[in-house]
């Protein structure tokens, strides 16, 4: 998994997307992106609301499969150069492999610790020394265990929002997984936690492959390395997060930062 | 804006019948809710007034045991010439006869009103137990199947249809429907298959009969369950749906199956609105009439479904010592044929002749069902409310 030798830099990207078309039903909303990213990346998705941002991202470790009239019309998204979209992927490693941070900050109605492991417990690790230790783990590295060590075992939505978003954040990274998908992780936070959650990307970034959907620029600018506008389904450019926001090529990227476009 | 004085008041309530017409509306509404209340207060007071004396007493222990641990028996009531009554049972009449003496004048015999209820309480909870059982594995995996895997469309509609057609059967139909398939031709392995089979699989060491169950707890039970089905099924496929689709795709997104899903995130959360849809089924069950006349009910039956001619295991006996014996002899509680209250209370009132007797006998079944009932949903609610507090989100 995570753990292996870090790619040279001219490595071809981790995730590519090729000329993606994406439908629900007969309404389609991607239109043939191509879309390369990073293994070392931080990767913003911007753009109104509606033009497919959190589509293309729950596809990538293919949530959307159960949207029952999602589907692919054509194209490709390829990790390590497999696409996953084929019969001999199996969608629950890849989702091991793919860990996802939602808007809406939701851990289960369970205690602290049980979230934290839930991902190792349905992926069959009973024991108890393996599964404390993970806990530990990733709860470090989601920078929350110094607030929650004494109360393991109490119910995590007692938490306040920003720690309970941390605490979704830890047990995605639990699985130890390669890429981690994040749809407007602080939209529901206010201006503090939401510091903390990009601290923490800081912190994270190198040993995970972000991508992540914002609606603030200011926070793209903060934390991405490579940006991608789209608008009604249709990439409309990607660069380097400086070039997009300083010297956008596309009129409209420019009108969209500018707030001009909604 | 400087005040303009002015003589009229802007915001006077207009004259044009708007108010009058909600006052109406909300008077009539009203009345409509009092009346529900007035009628449901007198029902209950009604079944206390005439019930409770009869379940009470106002010696130690304050409860009739009496009434709740015997056999429904024939009660003999004896008359002597100066016009007082005694209430005996069969063999405490002739004593008494022979006490009196020539001061004998008259003795009455009235069905089924002597004795107690175990009898009808033992049967009632039997059917609860088998039917709650069988419709909550069934209607559970139903609505699991339906809200969690079955894709929208046609079909899915159609059984959304069928199961709502389900409600709507009158239950003397599903009476009719358990005497021809479970009284009649359930499947049950015996050695030599009966006449009435329609038709057996042998299968070497046994065979496969379709003779059918008899009247019995297993019958009726399965009967009820078809009964309450719907209402079990609807209401425990709205509790999954209530369930927020974002449990489900967290746990999907960590990797786990749709079955693990369902059974760490999302049954959990649906599991106390699935037990209050059970209590409704408890009631439901314990009430219905028509659906056991023919498949398990018996008007009178001296003997609890347990107490059969068998010779007494071996004395040395622990019940694991003879384990499967014990078993046959546990499950043969369920091939029993038993009384039951809703039964029970509608011979009381509908066949035999109506006296002050019949009527004691009435109420207080009346009243000691209700007790039941409500001690049920009163358990199922607490524990509900344990669950609740569990599991919130
Ligand atoms: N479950 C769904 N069923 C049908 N249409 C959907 C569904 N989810 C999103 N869409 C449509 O897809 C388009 C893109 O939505 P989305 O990917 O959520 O955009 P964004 O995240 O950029 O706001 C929108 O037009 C939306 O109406
Ligand atoms: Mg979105």
């Amino acid at each position: 998994m995570a753990a292996e030798t870090p790619a040279p830099a001219s490595a071809e990207p981790l995730i590519q997307v090729e000329k993606f078309n994406y439908a629900y039903g007969d309404h389609q909303v991607l239109f043939d992106v191509d879309l390369n990213m990073r293994r070392e990346d931080v990767t913003a998705l911007i753009g109104p609301s509606g033009c497919g941002k959190s589509t293309l991202i729950r596809s990538i470790n293919r949530i959307n499969d159960l949207v029952e009239s999602a589907r692919v019309v054509s194209g490709q998204i390829k990790i390590d150069g497999v696409d996953i979209y084929t019969p001999e992927v199996d969608v629950i490693s890849l989702r091991r492999n793919v860990g996802m941070v939602f808007q809406k900050y939701n851990p289960f109605p369970r205690s602290i610790f049980e979230n934290a492991v839930y991902g190792l417990r349905v992926a069959g690790i009973k024991d108890r020394h393996d599964l404390e230790e993970a806990a530990e783990r990733s709860l470090k590295a989601a920078a929350l265990w110094d607030e929650v060590k004494d109360r393991l075992h109490q119910m995590a939505t007692g938490l306040s929002g920003g720690q309970q978003q941390r605490l979704c954040i830890a047990r995605a990274i639990a699985l130890q997984p390669r890429i981690l998908l994040m749809d407007e992780p602080c939209a529901a936070l206010d201006p503090i936690a939401t510091a903390r959650i990009e601290e923490l990307i800081h912190q994270l970034r190198g040993q995970y492959t972000f991508v992540i959907v914002t609606h603030n620029m200011e926070q793209a600018k903060r934390i991405a390395d490579r940006t991608a506008f789209f608008y009604k389904g249709k990439l409309i450019e990607e660069d380097d997060t400086m070039t997009i926001f300083n010297h956008p090529g596309n009129p409209l990227t420019e009108s969209y930062i500018t707030g001009r476009l909604t | 804006m400087s005040p303009v004085p002015t003589t009229e008041n802007p915001f006077a309530g207009d004259n044009s019948g708007i108010q009058k017409r909600e006052t109406i509306a909300r008077w009539a509404l009203r009345v409509g809710s009092y009346i529900v209340v007035i009628i449901t207060v007198a029902i209950m007071l009604h079944i206390f007034i005439k019930g409770a004396p009869v379940t009470f007493q106002s010696k130690w222990p304050f409860v009739n045991t009496q009434f709740l641990t015997e056999l429904p028996a024939t009660l003999h009531v004896i008359e002597d010439k100066q016009g007082n009554h005694y209430e005996t049972d069969v063999n405490g009449a002739d004593a008494i006869k022979k006490k009196l003496g020539d001061n004998f004048r008259a003795e009455k015999t009235i069905s089924y009103s002597g004795g107690g209820i175990l009898g009808p309480i033992v049967g009632t909870a039997l059917l609860v137990i088998v039917s709650v059982g069988v419709a909550l594995f069934l209607g559970v995996a139903c609505a699991i199947y339906l809200s969690e895997y079955a894709k929208h469309g046609k079909f899915l509609e159609l059984v959304r249809l069928a199961i709502l057609n389900l409600a709507g059967v009158p239950s003397v139909v599903f009476g009719l429907f358990g005497l021809g398939a479970f009284v009649l031709t359930a499947p049950v392995f015996v050695d030599v298959p009966a006449d009435r089979s329609v038709f057996a699989i042998p299968l070497g060491f046994t065979t496969l009969s379709f003779e059918g169950w008899d009247t019995c707890v297993l019958s009726g039970g399965f009967t009820l369950a078809f009964v309450i089905l719907p209402v079990i099924i609807t209401a425990s496929e709205q509790c999954l749906q209530a369930v927020p689709q974002g449990f489900r795709e967290t746990s999907m997104a960590l990797g786990a199956t749709r079955w693990q899903t369902i059974r760490y995130s999302v049954l959990p959360f649906a599991t106390p609105g699935i037990l209050t849809s059970s209590i409704l089924g408890i009631a439901r069950a314990a009430g219905e009439t028509a659906p056991i006349m023919f498949t398990a009910a018996l008007a009178f039956k001296d003997k609890l479904p347990w107490q059969k001619d068998l010779p007494p295991l071996p004395a040395d006996a622990s019940i694991f010592a003879h384990w499967d014996q014990s078993v046959s002899r546990f499950l043969g509680i369920f091939t029993e044929s038993v009384q039951a209250l809703p039964y029970h209370i509608y011979t009381l009132a509908a066949k035999i002749p109506q006296n002050e007797y019949a009527e004691r006998a009435q109420y207080g079944s009346v009243f000691v069902f209700l007790v039941l009932v409500a001690s049920l949903a009163a358990s199922s609610v607490l524990l509900r409310k344990r669950l609740r507090a569990k599991y919130r989100w």
